[in-house]
Formats: C-alpha cells, structure tokens, sequence
C-alpha cells in the first residue's frame, strides 16, 4: 500500500512537535518558584524591567513563566481574565488555583495537539493558602502536563541543574531572606557569579498582606533583603551580552528591550 | 458559548481572546454580559421607593492623604432597613468610593469597580491614574443612567491618593456620570446638605489625619440631627461610622475601638453644647 504523499505518523509528529518546544524553552535562562515560611517566593533572572517573567493572577495565585514571551503574556492575560470573571461572578474566595492550573492544561494540550507548533512555554501556577499545607505549586509544561510539585520549581533555561541545585539546598519553612539565598545559589552555576540586583525579578506571595498577596519586591527592598543573605550578589552590572554569550530567543525578555515605563 | 470547534484553532474559549483594551468591564460585556449591573429592561412601576436606599457619606482631604466617612443606614422610604450596612469600599491600594442611593445596584458598582481598577492594574502592570479611576467610575455610572430615571439611582464619591501630587483628591458624580473634582470636601446623599453645611465651617486648610477625622465625624452628626435617613451612631449597639484613611501609606480603614474614641469625645462636647463645635464669627 502506499503511503499518501507527505505522510508523517502522528508519533513521529508529535515528537517532533515536543522536541521543537523543549529546544525553545531550553534556550531561556531559568525561573524558580519556592515555598518559604510566609509564602511562596518567585526568582527570575530578567534584565528587563517591562517585560515581566512574574505576574500576580489574583488574591493568592502568582504566574510564572519561561519560553517565548508573546505566548505566555496570552497565557497570563487569560488567566487573569478568567480569575477576575470567576471572582465577579461568585466570591473572591472562589477563584482557585487549581482551576487556573486546569484551564491552562487544557489550553496548552489543545494548542499541541491541534496547531502546527505547540507553545514554546512552561508555566508554573502558585497558590498561597492561609497555612503552609495550604500552598500549591503546579508546574504546566507545553504539552499540557500538570505537575503538582512540592516545595520548589524549577523550569526552564537548564532546568534539570537549577531543579538538582535546588534540591540540595531546600529546606522546609526558610525565612525569605534564607529562600531567596537558596534561589540564587539554585540559578548560579558553581562558580558562576550571581546576577546583579538590576537584573532579579523577585516577588512573593505573602500570607501575611491584607487583600493581595502578591507583592514584587525592587529597589530597596530587594536590596536590603540581598544583604541579609549570606553571599552578597555582585553588584556590578554584567557587561553587556557580547559574544560567546548565548543570545535568548527574538522575542524573550532576556533582550535588553526595555521602554522605561515603571515596574509595577 | 459556542463550542472550541467554532473558534481559532487552540482556543479554548474566549478567555484568551484579546479584547483590545484592558477593561474588565468591556471585556465581561461581551463575555457574559448577564453579570453586569446596567440593566435594559423597563420596570412596570418605578420601585425606588421599596428597596434599601444608602445615605450620607462625606469626604474631606488633609495634609497629605483624603478621608472619607459614611453613616451605617439602609431606609426603604420611611423603614429603617439596615443598621449596620457598609457604604464606604476600597477600591485599591490607594482609593476608595462611598455609595448613595439605591444600596443593592451601588454594592454591584463597588464590585465591580474594584476588579475592573485591578483588571487593569495586572494586565498592563501600573496603576492607573488617578484621573482614569476617576473617569472610568463616570462611565459606569452613565450606564445606570435608565435606571436612574426608574428610581434606581446611585450616586458614588470616589476619593484617591494622588502620588505625583502627594495630595488627596475627592471627585463626585451625578446620575448622568461626571466627574467633578472637588477641592476639599464634599458630600453626598440625602443628608449631603447638612453635611455639606457642617464641613463648610469646620474644615480647617491643612489638618492633620487626626483633626480630619472628627471633622467628619462632626459633620455625619450634623447630617444625622437634621436628616432622618442618616443614621447617628448607635452607642447602644456599637455601631460606629465607617471610616477610611487613604495617605503615601495606602489605605487603611479605622477599627471600631479607634472610631468610637473619636465618637465618645465628640459625644461627650456635643452634651454641654448640643449643636457642636462653634465657627469663630471673624
């Protein structure tokens, strides 16, 4: 029998499909999402102060994301609207994590197995709950898959090494100060040095706050907080990304583009 | 909704179709308009009369922030409907609107302002100005106006802290929308006039947050001695006036023990001279 012209099996297809994803997501720098005694603690190394990789979703819920920036703003953009229209339509209280976690499974598996090219994102979904047992973390790769991840993530840019670091030095109920320590050693390769304040997006889900949780730590905050962990960061800036560097994807936020409006 | 099938190829449904503005409002129009409060229909009987209405709620700015304050009644024509209702809410961080009129349509518009000012806070990460919160409440309020004229007509005072100005700022409405900025205190529902009255010789240019606050615990005295829709504070029951502070600090609304102090002092002067505190005449 011959085959018609063109004919891929749909195994080959979606190997494909996944491979082409794996390699756009891989090409980031990483994020890391983590429990501390507060809350949860989002880490990104992003030198744009527009283009954010950290998002507050709703009260409780916090987004993270890496990977082509223009697909995972459709993302977040979705999941506020839908958290915001859940809220409205019943109680504040109503708007879970979980629910956002599965609207966006099914959104990224429907993109994989319908569209040409799948989204070239991985997402995490955060959850503060009034007691640390109450904290959710879920991690959603391209495909659609949920993982429901305990303590700590790590996604994106060389993840498995990030994840591995992380790991090793994660412990229960962490002060922030100690967590956002336990981050940055997780992002920095051995050796390597830290990124500079100017180039951290941080921002936590803190149990504590009134109304929202979520709250984006800069400036001065941010720097007193560094100089309580135990390695300083540097503080000078990197020079510019020259050669040898490896470039991040067109439309990343690892690009210097930045059109100076205020960081929120 | 119509099904995914009938969609751009990986959406789910419209939540992730992009509206083109960063409105919660116009988004949810198109989305599930059933949710918001405008209404088309036109009522047989105008019913203004037979549901809850929300009175007196005064504003006043100060050195560096604004406050506002509201009495706790609900009447529905002559009965008191509510003791204890809230008509004062925080819209964000760093405002707040108050409600006047019909109480049920006002806390719809109180909600739903609030998720559309952080709507558009997360989606376009800043703060909207001052100037478009202000706008914006205009447009909603516009948009009740055929209700307005059935009977159910709201009224809001918004107030906000202005960070490039470092100053507090009150903006209020009419049932055709707005706004009208006004300097320095203003008032609004059925004991507005009273009110109005008593901020007009007690506000001071300059007070400190302290002072401010019972000025207008003053002036929802006075709106409640001469109008019986607003509703004094009930020392029996411990019901006590909202009040909200909003300053650089954010906003923070006063616990019942901090307002009762205030009450209880001006309880206490208002026994020996029933009409309050005395305007110099020069």
């Amino acid at each position: 029998m011959s085959m018609p012209f063109g004919y891929a099996s749909p195994e080959q297809i979606m190997r494909d499909k996944a491979d082409y994803a794996r390699k756009g997501i891989a090409r980031g720098r990483s994020v890391v999402v983590l429990q501390y005694v507060d809350g949860i603690l989002f880490v990104a190394p992003n030198p744009s102060r527009a283009l954010h990789k950290i998002s507050e979703i709703y009260d409780r819920i916090g987004f993270a994301a890496v990977g082509r920036y223009n697909e995972f703003e459709e993302l977040r953009l979705g999941g506020i609207r839908y958290a915001d229209i859940n809220g409205y339509t019943y109680d504040r209280s109503d708007v879970t994590g979980r629910g956002l976690a599965n609207l966006y499974a099914s959104n990224l598996g429907r993109i994989f197995t319908e569209s040409i090219k799948s989204l070239e994102v991985e997402v995490v979904v955060a959850e503060v709950g009034e007691t640390k047992d109450g904290d959710a973390i879920y991690r959603l790769t391209f495909d659609g898959s949920v993982f429901d991840e305990h303590g700590f993530a790590a996604m994106g840019g060389q993840a498995e090494a990030v994840s591995s670091r992380l790991k090793e030095h994660y412990r229960e109920s962490m002060s922030l100060a100690d967590a956002l320590e336990v981050a940055l050693t997780a992002l920095t390769e051995p050796g390597g040095e830290r990124p500079p304040v100017a180039q951290l997006e941080v921002a936590v889900l803190d149990r504590n706050r009134e109304h929202r949780k979520f709250l984006r730590l800069t400036g001065a905050r941010l720097e007193r907080l560094l100089a309580q962990t135990t390695t300083p960061p540097a503080s000078e800036p990197t020079p510019p990304a020259g050669e040898g560097k490896d470039t991040p994807p067109p439309t990343g936020p690892d690009g210097d583009v930045d059109d100076g409006s205020s960081p929120l | 909704m119509a099904s995914h099938r009938d969609l751009p190829v990986g959406l789910v449904n419209h939540l992730f179709r992009n509206t083109g503005n960063s409105s919660f409002t116009e988004f949810v129009s198109s989305y599930a308009p059933e949710l918001l409060p405008q209404r088309d229909e036109v009522l047989a009987t105008p019913i203004g009369d037979q549901v809850p209405h929300a009175t007196t709620i005064v504003a006043a700015t100060f050195a560096g922030g604004v406050i506002m304050a509201g009495d706790r009644r609900a009447t529905s024509g002559n009965i008191i409907s509510q003791r204890d209702v809230e008509k004062v809410f925080r819209a964000d961080d760093y405002s707040c609107m108050g409600i006047a009129g019909t109480a049920s349509t006002g806390l719809e518009f109180a909600r739903l302002y609030r998720v559309e000012l952080e709507h558009y806070e997360k989606l376009e990460g800043r703060t909207m100005s001052v100037a478009g919160k202000a706008n914006r409440l205009a447009t909603m309020i516009r948009g009740n106006l055929a209700m307005a004229m059935q009977g159910l007509v709201v009224v809001p005072l918004f107030a906000a802290y202005d960070p490039d100005k470092d100053e507090g700022r009150i903006f209020s409405y009419d049932v055709a929308g707005g706004p009208y900025e006004r300097e320095r205190f203003d008032a609004i529902g059925s004991g507005s006039i009273f009110a109005r009255g008593s901020l007009k010789k007690l506000y001071r240019d300059g007070a400190s947050s302290d002072d401010m606050v019972m000025t207008l615990i003053q002036a929802l005295y006075d709106a409640a001695d001469d109008d019986s829709a607003t509703g004094g504070p009930d020392v029996s029951r411990k019901i006590w006036p909202i009040v909200t502070v909003i300053d650089a600090d954010g906003f923070r609304r006063l616990t019942d023990e901090q307002v009762s102090s205030y009450v209880e002092q001006m309880l206490e002067a208002r026994l020996i001279s029933p009409d309050g505190p005395i305007a110099p005449l020069r």
